[in-house]
């Protein structure tokens, strides 16, 4: 149908010409040409000229060459679109595969003000950011549609309505295939187990070549406009096999039919028309159902009445539309959107809200600090769509080979049909090969491994950190407070005067009411001492008159410049208290363990490493108490990168767990690296892996995950390749039919898709944040 | 044997005429949702509820 360029002139032959961008055909040569690719090219109308121009002009004439469908006839009306701000996600329209998409990329990048744009594949969405001086969302969406496509802003109305007709369109042929393949195996079943006698047989032969028809046809459109698309590109890909081996076979039927003799496969080809499509639609069901965890972020952001600075109020059960502080009220806010944890949060005023979550009991007042794009939901929801951009290079790998398979198919279909002088031979190859385990399967396992990730509140910024993830031997936390709460408190009082305990941990008490310093926060409780005049001395102490006499808490030195006595012989001390008279009291201060800490430490499936730079004593006690047997302090950052390093050359996969801003270069040494994100800087986070909810329980899980997931992989891998080696010589020797092929064939794609839709780890229980009722309602889990 | 000419065309028009009522179905948002429906008869309200947003049914 496509009239190739280059052969393309007014002389031609050909009784209609292809317009040279759109494929449709040109109504009168001559009107509109123009110089792509070398060589002038024929246009059905001005736009498409227009367009073609723009693209050639700009330095594009690549997208001609490496595109596999032609363009959609550009639109004459221009929508009008509104937003605000400087950043925007926005839905591409008639995109029909890569090609296109690093045309709109290479586009957007070239526009005069825009900061930074990407385009993600999965979604069909491009990020874009632009300044404000310079462009605006107008342009830049007109100079989308110079190149003849069409983008609007990211609105989640418009995708559930386009979402919904392709669910509905999906499973209304699968309705049609499976309903179909019954009732035409209904026909067969008496030509196989009794003969019916010719002319019965000849009645049943017709019924299922009207009953397979609208199979074909409808049910099995996909494959063959997927074919098309396949060998417009000069590739073959998954659907080409398929499309040859359905249309060769409901042909060969078809004539066998008509001619009254031969041999009809009716059945076969609508069960596995039934077979594949059913793999199709609990492919596409897992991609929505992983695209779900992100979903709610993306569609928060879309908020965008709401801006910096203003004051809004919050109703019980009502999502909190962007960052802020509370000003007024106490409540509760479920944060599991952002965190995966459904613990309700109190909140009372003065406390940060974030963006997404859900207020639990009471009204809330609060200041909008951050909204739209800037929320600590958006920066999340954009590091998620990154990382999906990248796939672990087994993944990549496999599906390298699946594209050489499907040459390697349909040569050996061509090849042993004709050696054997029997088309059903050949049929029976392309039916039987089944490279969508290799192609197929992978992805859908990534893509639910993020998801599932990310509903427990860990961000996997790139998935290909996953195969590191599986292989990870040790884990090295790379400071003390990852272990503990940072809570620091008095763990042991040691009088060396006259008063006794408890009267020394109230004057202390007393002392340090009035600082803000983190240690003052060991001493809290009740005032019960009169303190008159206390002063401030920054990093010694705090001073203060009791009746009458001057008493000081704080270092040691301080202390001891007071009372005028050398400092007693204590080593784990690290406040003092003392008047003029003497020493009164020396404190030992513990940061306490993090509840869930033995159990990390304990249940982790790697060796656990404490590389900190805090004193060594400190270091030592927190591993004795949790039995972690390598532990080294006092390092600094290239001591710590050292460290790693020389596991490294030990042969072992190194974890770090880091702060993820800080310590940059040792995380990125490490083989995969983890950040306890609770900041609300996620965007900044150089790390594979985010911890959202600050908590050690994401580690151990995504470990375990990643291990699953990628096992999965194997698993997907090793049965496509053993399947295929022996199916296809089998078939290609004439050992297999095509009903038993497509029986297999199949089987094998289901078996495939089944199992990558396995769990990855416990299904995490029936939140009450992703279901319509109010959080009051029973738990289901 | 002779009922099969009649048999095997009238089942030809039921398929469609089945497939016909799917169609329907399908397009009146039947199977939109296959698992929220699930949970309704798990959530389901007979308990009154404390606030005034409550709408009785």
């Amino acid at each position: 149908m496509q009239v190739k360029p280059g052969r393309t002139g007014l002389n031609t032959m050909h009784a209609v010409i292809a317009c040279f961008h759109c494929d449709l055909p040109v109504p009168a040569a001559g009107a509109h040409r123009a110089r792509v690719l070398g060589a002038e090219r024929e246009f059905c109308c001005a736009g498409c000229e227009a367009v073609a121009r723009t693209i050639a002009g700009a330095g594009f004439e690549r997208y001609y060459e490496t595109r596999t469908a032609p363009a959609e006839r550009p639109a004459e009306t221009t929508k009008s679109c509104s937003i605000e701000g400087n950043e925007a996600a926005l839905i591409l329209e008639h995109v029909r595969c890569a090609a296109c998409l690093w045309l709109i990329e290479q586009v957007l990048r070239r526009h005069p003000g825009v900061a930074h744009a990407s385009v993600n594949y999965a979604t069909q969405r491009a990020q874009v950011s632009w300044d404000v001086q310079n462009t605006s969302l107008a342009a830049i969406v007109e100079s989308i549609r110079a190149v003849g496509y069409d983008a609007c802003p990211y609105d989640p109305r418009t995708q559930d309505e386009l979402e919904r007709r392709d669910r509905r369109t999906a499973l209304w042929r699968l309705f049609v295939a499976g309903f179909g393949a019954m009732q035409v195996m209904m026909y067969a079943f008496p030509a196989y187990v009794d003969d019916v006698g010719p002319e019965a047989a000849q009645v049943m032969r017709w019924a299922s070549l009207l009953i397979t028809l609208p199979v074909l046809v409808f049910s099995c459109a996909p494959f063959f406009s997927g074919a098309l698309h396949e060998l417009r590109q000069r590739r073959i890909g998954l659907d080409t096999p398929i499309a040859l081996g359905l249309g060769f076979g409901f042909a060969a039927s078809a004539w066998a039919t008509v001619a009254g003799s031969g041999e009809v496969y009716f059945d076969s080809i609508s069960m596995l028309a039934f077979l594949l499509l059913g793999a199709r639609y609990l492919e596409a069901a897992a991609r929505r159902r992983a695209a779900r965890a992100l979903d709610p972020l993306l569609r928060f952001t879309s908020e965008k009445q709401i801006a910096e600075g203003h004051t809004i109020a919050v109703a019980p059960g009502e999502r909190i539309p962007a960052d802020g502080v509370v000003l007024e009220g106490a409540s509760s806010a479920d944060e599991s959107l952002l965190t995966g944890e459904s613990r309700p949060v109190p909140k009372r005023a003065g406390d940060e809200l974030v963006g997404g979550a859900v207020n639990l009991e009471q009204p809330l007042v609060m200041r909008v600090t951050r909204a739209g794009a800037d929320t600590r939901a958006a920066a999340i929801a954009r590091l998620a769509e990154r990382g999906a951009a990248s796939k672990p290079r087994l993944v990549e790998t496999a599906e390298r080979v699946a594209r050489h398979l499907t040459w390697v198919i349909v040569l050996t279909a061509a090849l042993a049909g004709l050696y054997f002088s029997n088309p059903w031979i050949a049929v029976a190859v392309l039916v039987v090969a089944c490279p969508c385990a290799l192609a197929l399967a992978a992805p859908i396992v990534l893509t639910r491994a993020s998801g599932t990730l990310l509903a427990r509140g860990v961000l996997l910024t790139r998935a290909r950190a996953l195969e590191a993830l599986d292989r990870v031997t040790d884990v090295v936390l790379d400071k003390t407070g990852t272990l503990t709460t940072g809570r620091i408190s008095v763990a042991k009082v040691v009088p060396l005067g006259t008063l006794d305990k408890p009267a020394c941990l109230d004057l202390a008490r007393s002392l340090e009411a009035s600082s803000r310093h983190p240690v003052a926060r060991a001493f809290t409780g009740a005032v019960t001492v009169d303190i008159e005049s206390p002063r401030n001395f920054p990093g010694q102490g705090i001073e203060g008159r009791v009746q009458g006499r001057r008493v000081r808490i704080g270092t040691a030195d301080f202390c001891s410049e007071l009372c005028g006595l050398p400092q007693p012989a204590l080593h784990d001390a690290r406040v003092f208290l003392a008047d003029e008279a003497g020493w009164l009291a020396a404190f030992e201060l513990a940061d306490s363990l993090r509840p869930t800490a033995h159990g990390f430490v304990a249940g982790l499936e790697a060796k656990v490493h404490l590389a900190s730079g805090d004193r060594p004593e400190v270091v030592a006690a927190l591993a004795r108490e949790l039995g972690i047997a390598s532990w080294e302090g006092a390092m600094s950052p290239e001591d710590k990168y050292r460290y790693i390093e020389r596991l490294q050359r030990e042969g072992r996969v190194v974890a770090m767990v880091g702060d993820g801003l800080n310590d940059a270069p040792v995380l990125a040494r490490a083989d995969v690296s983890f950040a306890m994100g609770s900041g609300a800087d996620a965007a900044q986070l150089k790390a594979d892996v985010v911890l959202m909810s600050d908590s050690l329980e994401g580690i151990p899980q995504t470990l375990h995950l990643a291990r699953r997931a990628m096992r999965l992989v194997r698993q997907n891998i090793a049965w496509a390749i053993v399947y295929n080696a022996i199916a296809l010589p089998l078939a290609a020797v004439g050992w297999i039919g095509p009903w038993e092929a497509a029986l297999a064939m199949g089987a094998s794609s289901l078996t495939v898709l089944l199992n990558a839709l396995r769990p990855l780890g416990p299904e995490p229980g029936w939140k009450a944040s992703t279901s319509s009722f109010p959080s009051r309602s029973p738990s289901y889990s | 044997m002779e009922s099969l000419y009649l048999l095997v065309p009238l089942s030809v028009a039921l398929v469609f005429v089945i497939g016909w009522v799917f169609w329907r179905a399908l397009h009146g948002g039947q199977f939109d949702d296959l698992e929220r429906p699930a949970h309704d008869i798990l959530a389901d309200d007979d308990r009154p509820k404390s606030g005034t947003d409550h709408v009785s049914r």
